[in-house]
């Protein structure tokens, strides 16, 4: 195990580091002028030069992408002109729009995410299982197929659809939940519960149907498996094969799965964010992108890198963890 | 609903009919079956694949419930209706008074709980005992199947057992509540030999220390005859013969019994006498050997084997699960390269040859698959797999590919006609007849054949035994013949090598290492296959105690 997660460790680092510099190569060598970019539209031809000397763009390309990993690894100091700043590890460099460092940029608004990542997945693991055990347990008949069609439509309907219709009738209409904003859990842990619950049901809802389906499938197979046989045979009842044999036996993948998603989502859940008006990562990626913000594009794209190699590491290891079966080499 | 019947037998069945729907119409699988079973006594429920004897072993636990099986008739086991009980009534019957051991040991146990803990749920539902004391009699019972060291295995997880074990534990689990009856389905078909004698004397041993009843299914004639005091035979459903076993086995009343002992493989028999006159050496093998898995987990799956393997001969492989025979077996067809060692083909090395440069010698060495089902592409249908390795080759026309493997069906006993199907149209012994004939098709001089009978029942079995034999003369083939049934591997041997562990601990004539076997690993192999006399099968089961208390 330990082998397995020190060798893991190191191709999360190989991959991260051929990931820095890919995005390095597609978004600052791309054509385009990121010293016309970073100065702004109104600036002049000695302006932008003088920007040009300042972001190193000078520089031959192999000592820029140096620079760019070295301010990750240890930081480095911006000079602007009167000031020197000093940007602390991992450094990203600064925003174009308004010379902000991006690191604070996304610490900032990873709590939000964290936020609504979290709770959403509580809920969709709640709603997934529960739904997708009930649909395997009533296997052919009503229940089931009412449940089945609750979920395809589910997977089908975009959470911005889903979202809208909740805060119309939520918000709008029964005036029940107060319109979305973020409240962090530090100053009022029960506004950011209130706050955030109608994201939470929108992203779990579109999520859930991709659990229950597995959950339901996961669920049929192992009801099917030899063992289930062997206990109803010796006279277990149906509640003790359910719970304590067929529902083991089903989760394993649904656990590596949320585990995945979890991770994912840090990423930002972009439409979500974009939807409710919350000040999370996604957001913040959907805005640096419409402003061509090269530093911040190119620093979410590394975190989200970050975390979905994390949490598939963190997927295989669970798995492993729920099924003693599988060894880790 | 409890007390007995009104016989006083622990199972009574009567007039017993199980329909299964299926899509296309309703499948009878058991049709009007009646017996009785007394307390303490022991009946064989023997018949060939589809004959309704798992169906009616299932019955007597009332497990079709919820499937959608139709049962008519009447099974009363231990004073419960089966058939109309509640289930609750039912879920008292299972496991307390009544319990199941199934074929499958390897998959019959949850991998996600200590075996201990498993046992002792069963005990805690029909006892309601504390964990405490469940865990106890867990203990006990592993103990008393023979688990060595039972207190600290209790708590391992089924996948860290060997096969044998996981029976015993199932066994063990069985046993917990002190049931009045054992129901064994296959019990021991999934098992080596020497595992087989071991599980088989275990439940002679509890049986007559427990006084339970038993009621043990079987496709195996010989598995039966040391085993129960009464066989009923089965056939569609249908009984065919019931009587105590020495009677049946020793004096068959119905023909379908004796066609079904005629074809069981005797181990004393030899095959017919051959002469082998062409003293060439067709195959020679030296030193060979091959590695599975890397470095810290490598395996050594055959080690150091030498043989050789004249023209026309037939080379007989017999060894447990896990001794290599199959990894020899495609070594000698170069469908896997050899770690060490070298393999001579006709005074060629073609040890290390590039597949490129083997090509000319694959038509030279073929190979029959075990399992016909899974062996044949199931969306091609069987002529055009017949064809294939005859394109492959390129030497002929379509037209003569064509006709050729019209030509080779007929061969095997199949209907050129029916070129066009596909494997699931076919039965599991047709299918292995046009894995046979999709090997005979480049005309190879060299056959290996993996267990080709192993899948099939022994009437079938019988069959395609026969036809090989005949193909051999016919095509002048050099066979070698892979199996764990020993005595299969004595009909068609001329000479016979016994692996273990990866190695051949025994090689010479067929009759030699039959009649007086040398190696203690040989005597030991064919003195656990089962024998058709019942008083030869007591006599050898108080050898093997004997033994073992030594």
């Amino acid at each position: 195990m330990t082998g397995h997660l020190l060798r893991r460790l190191a191709g999360m680092v190989l991959v991260l580091f051929a990931l820095s510099a890919l995005v390095y190569a597609l978004f600052y060598l791309m054509p385009g002028d990121p010293a016309r970019l970073a100065c702004g539209p109104r600036c002049n031809t000695i302006q932008v030069e003088s920007v040009r000397g300042q972001l190193g763009l000078n520089d031959p390309v192999p000592a820029q992408y140096w620079h760019f990993l070295q301010g990750i690894a240890a930081g480095h100091d911006y000079s602007t002109g009167t000031s020197v700043q000093h940007c602390g590890a991992p450094c990203f460099g600064l925003s174009y729009q308004n010379d902000q460092q991006v690191t604070d940029l996304i610490t900032q608004r990873l709590p939000v995410t964290g936020s609504l990542a979290l709770g959403a997945m509580v809920i969709w693991l709640l709603l997934g299982i529960g739904t997708g055990l009930l649909s395997a347990l009533r296997r052919g008949g009503l229940t089931e197929r009412v449940l089945t069609l609750l979920t395809l439509a589910g997977t089908a309907t975009p959470v911005f659809i889903v979202g809208l219709l909740l805060m119309m009738l939520f918000c709008a209409h029964l005036r029940w939940l107060p319109f979305p904003t973020y409240v962090p859990f530090t100053e009022d842990p029960e506004q950011w519960a209130w706050n955030l619950l109608l994201p939470w049901v929108a992203l779990a809802l579109v999520e859930s149907a991709k659990y229950a389906r597995l959950t339901r499938s996961s669920m049929l197979e192992t009801l099917a498996e030899d063992h289930i046989r062997t206990f109803r045979a010796h006279g277990v009842g149906e509640r003790g094969i359910v719970g304590r044999h067929a529902l083991r036996g089903a989760l394993p993948p649904v656990i590596a799965l949320s585990a995945l998603d979890f991770g994912t989502m840090f990423g930002g859940a972009v439409l979500t964010e974009s939807m409710f008006g919350l000040p999370g990562v996604g957001q913040l990626l959907v805005r640096s992108v419409k402003a061509v913000d090269l530093p911040v594009v190119v620093a979410l794209v590394l975190v989200t890198g970050f975390f979905v190699v994390v949490a598939n590491a963190l997927a295989d290891v669970l798995y492993a963890v729920a099924d003693r079966r599988v060894v880790l080499t | 609903m409890t007390g007995a019947g009104t016989t006083g037998a622990l199972v009574e069945v009567d007039g017993l009919t199980i329909d299964f729907p299926t899509q296309s119409g309703t499948v009878r699988a058991v049709d009007g079956l009646g017996f009785t079973l007394e307390k303490g006594k022991a009946l064989g429920l023997v018949g060939e694949s589809g004959s309704g004897k798992s169906a009616t072993a299932f019955s007597l636990l009332g497990l079709h419930r919820g499937t959608g099986a139709e049962l008519t008739g009447s099974v009363r086991v231990a004073g419960t209706d089966v058939l109309n009980a509640p289930d609750a009534e039912l879920r008292r019957l299972r496991g307390a008074r009544a319990a199941l051991v199934f074929q499958d040991p390897l998959s019959s146990l949850d991998p996600y709980y200590a075996v201990g803990d498993q046992i002792a749920e069963v005990y805690r539902v029909h006892t309601g005992a504390s964990r405490k004391a469940a865990r106890r009699r867990a203990v006990e019972s592993l103990d008393r199947v023979g688990i060595p060291d039972a207190a600290r295995r209790a708590r391992a997880r089924p996948h860290e057992f060997s096969g044998g074990m996981r029976q015993r534990a199932l066994i063990a689990m069985a046993l917990s509540c002190s049931p009045d009856l054992l129901v064994a389905d296959e019990p021991t078909t999934a098992l080596d030999v020497t595992v087989q004698a071991q599980i088989l004397d275990l439940l002679h041993e509890l049986r007559t220390e427990t006084g339970m009843a038993l009621l043990l299914v079987t496709h195996d004639l010989g598995v039966v005859a040391g085993s129960v005091d009464d066989v009923l035979v089965m056939r569609e459903g249908r009984e065919v013969e019931r009587g105590p076993v020495d009677r049946v086995l020793g004096a068959p009343g119905r023909p379908y019994t004796r066609e079904l002992l005629g074809a069981v493989p005797r181990l004393e028999a030899p095959g017919p006498p051959r002469t082998v006159s062409d003293p060439e050496i067709l195959v020679s093998v030296d030193g060979l050997g091959r590695d599975f898995g890397r470095r810290g987990s490598r395996v050594r799956a055959v080690e150091d084997v030498s043989l050789e393997i004249r023209r026309g001969e037939t080379l007989g492989v017999v060894g447990e699960s896990g001794s290599g025979k199959t990894t020899l077996g495609r070594m000698l067809v170069r469908l896997l390269e050899p770690t060490s060692g070298r393999l001579v083909l006709d005074g060629r090395d073609i040890t290390r040859l590039s597949e490129r440069r083997l090509r000319p010698f694959r038509r030279e060495m073929q190979m029959v698959f075990q399992d016909p089902a899974s062996s044949l592409n199931p969306r091609r249908c069987i002529g055009e797999s017949i064809a294939d390795p005859l394109r492959a080759e390129g030497a002929l026309t379509e037209r003569e590919i064509v006709a050729r493997a019209r030509e080779l069906l007929e061969r095997v006993g199949l209907d050129p006609d029916w070129y066009e199907r596909h494997p699931h149209e076919f039965s599991g012994g047709q299918r292995q007849r046009v894995g046979i004939a999709r090997a005979l098709a480049p005309k190879p001089r060299l056959l290996v054949c993996d267990e080709p009978v192993s899948a099939l029942d022994v009437t079938t079995q019988a069959q395609v035994m026969r036809l090989l034999g005949e193909l051999r003369e016919e095509f002048g083939l050099t066979l070698v013949f892979i199996a764990h049934d020993l005595a299969v591997v004595r009909q068609v041997s001329d000479r016979v090598a016994v692996m273990r562990q990866g190695r051949v601990v025994e090689q010479g004539a067929a009759d030699a290492v039959y009649d007086s076997p040398r190696h203690p690993y040989t005597k030991g192999l064919l003195a656990a296959v089962p024998v058709l006399d019942p008083r030869e099968s007591a006599a050898r089961r108080r050898a093997r105690r004997a033994l073992a208390a030594n």
